[in-house]
């Protein structure tokens, strides 16, 4: 690694807390990508988190997005800053059966505009004091775009840290994913796979993964009753776009463990 | 308590990565952000040195007054300038960055600025047996 941000971030004690914490507390880290906006990071974040629970899996969410934190909003959570817990660090609340954090219980929900270095000393602060316990798996929900989230996350690095890239059948939106993989492969960021939002059946997204030879993992129709169950992760898991998850996250799990 | 977890970050870099065997001192600075409870620090650090066998004679705090710079007007402010609640500085105790949802600049009214100084805890300097700096390049 070189560099100014290499070498900041390298003099920094809570890189190597976070990595730590990162290795020790999750056997997989599973982060929700893509390079364009809306196309449905947060809500397949939240499914496969809650999907993973109800398979009796560990599982932790991380909200990432720090200018635009959303996930409370699936879960039903008012982000309350008592919800966290201290002890030695930070720790999650549980949440239908996921440790969850997110960016909003520091923040009440209230606006963040950070700049760049000081996005990574927040991400720092909340990767290095959070005790996870012991995850299986730790998903979490990156802002869009290929900024300081999904770079810092790509230094902090460990093995055990994988992306999923979120695309829909749109040019745009998968010429977007085009890049985000590029941006992955040259910052040494392993991608598990690929899922289709917003697909009707197999489109753009099944071809690119066969392009650039990554697994595709299915797609998830377009779901009109969706925000209906906003607010209802019981719901969540059982509408169309629910359902579709699972199988998504089914796939996930054999690869992770394949 | 969040002192422990930041204590631990800073031993953990010195003694894991950069390999220190003994310290002779170490010098960190306590941003007035954060808002760290000295004495509640101190104790986390020789606490945790203690149970891990690791060796620290001198350890130095500085105190740093929080500043900040708007981006938009550049006026220069300090924390006795802002109100902040109870509830707000235990969030900012956690995550200084956090300040940028409660405060803005007292002259334009931006949220965007920069916190110049005293954001929380930094690792100023250290001397010892055995700390391989030069690991931080490779
Ligand atoms: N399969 C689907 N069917 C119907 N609506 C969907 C589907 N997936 C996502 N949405 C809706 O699309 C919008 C964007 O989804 P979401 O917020 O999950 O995207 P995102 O990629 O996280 O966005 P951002 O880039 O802003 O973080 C939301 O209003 C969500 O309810
Ligand atoms: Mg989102
Ligand atoms: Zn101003």
């Amino acid at each position: 690694m070189q560099g100014k941000a290499a070498m900041f971030l390298r003099s920094d004690p809570r890189l190597y807390e976070s990595r730590r914490k990162l290795e020790q507390q999750a056997k997989h880290v599973l982060g929700f990508a893509s390079a364009k906006g809306g196309v449905g990071k947060t809500t397949l974040a939240v499914l496969a988190a809650l999907h993973l629970a109800r398979m009796r899996f560990r599982v932790g969410l991380l909200d990432l997005d720090l200018t635009n934190p959303c996930t409370h909003l699936l879960l039903g959570v008012e982000p309350r800053l008592d919800l966290v817990g201290e002890e030695a660090g930070i720790s999650p609340p549980k949440i239908a059966g996921i440790e969850y954090m997110t960016i909003a219980f520091f923040t009440g929900g209230k606006p963040l505009p950070l700049r760049g270095s000081e996005a990574t000393s927040a991400i720092l602060e909340i990767l290095a004091a959070t005790n996870w316990g012991q995850l299986d798996v730790l998903v979490i929900d990156f802002p869009p775009g290929i900024k300081d989230e999904i770079l810092d996350l790509s230094m902090i690095g460990g093995d055990n840290v994988k992306i999923v890239v979120v695309t829909t059948p749109s040019k745009l939106s998968v010429e977007a994913a085009k890049r985000l993989i590029d941006v992955a492969r040259s910052e040494k960021l392993s991608i598990l796979g690929l899922v289709e939002n917003m697909a009707d059946k197999p489109g753009l997204g099944k071809e690119l993964a066969r392009q650039q030879r990554i697994e595709y993992l299915g797609h998830i129709p377009w779901d009109p009753d969706l925000e209906q169950s906003f607010g209802r992760p019981e719901k969540l898991v059982e509408g169309k776009a629910g359902k579709a998850m699972r199988e998504v996250t089914e796939r996930l799990v054999k690869l992770l463990e394949g | 308590m969040h002192e422990w977890a930041l204590a631990s970050t800073v031993l953990g870099f010195l003694f894991r990565e950069l390999g220190c065997r003994k310290l002779e001192h170490v010098v960190i600075a306590l941003g007035e952000l954060q808002n760290i409870d000295w004495e509640v620090f101190r104790f986390a650090l020789k606490n945790i040195a203690k149970t891990e066998g690791l060796e620290i004679k001198h350890i130095e705090f500085v105190r740093k007054k929080a500043k900040f710079y708007c981006n938009r007007c550049g006026h220069e402010w300090t924390l006795d300038d802002v109100n902040l609640s109870e509830e707000e500085r235990e969030a900012i105790h956690f995550v200084p960055e956090a300040v940028h949802a409660y405060v803005k600049c007292p002259k334009c009214g931006s949220r965007d600025f920069t916190v110049v100084e005293g954001r929380g805890v930094e690792l100023i300097s250290f001397a010892g047996e055995g700390c391989n700096v030069s690991a931080l390049r490779s």
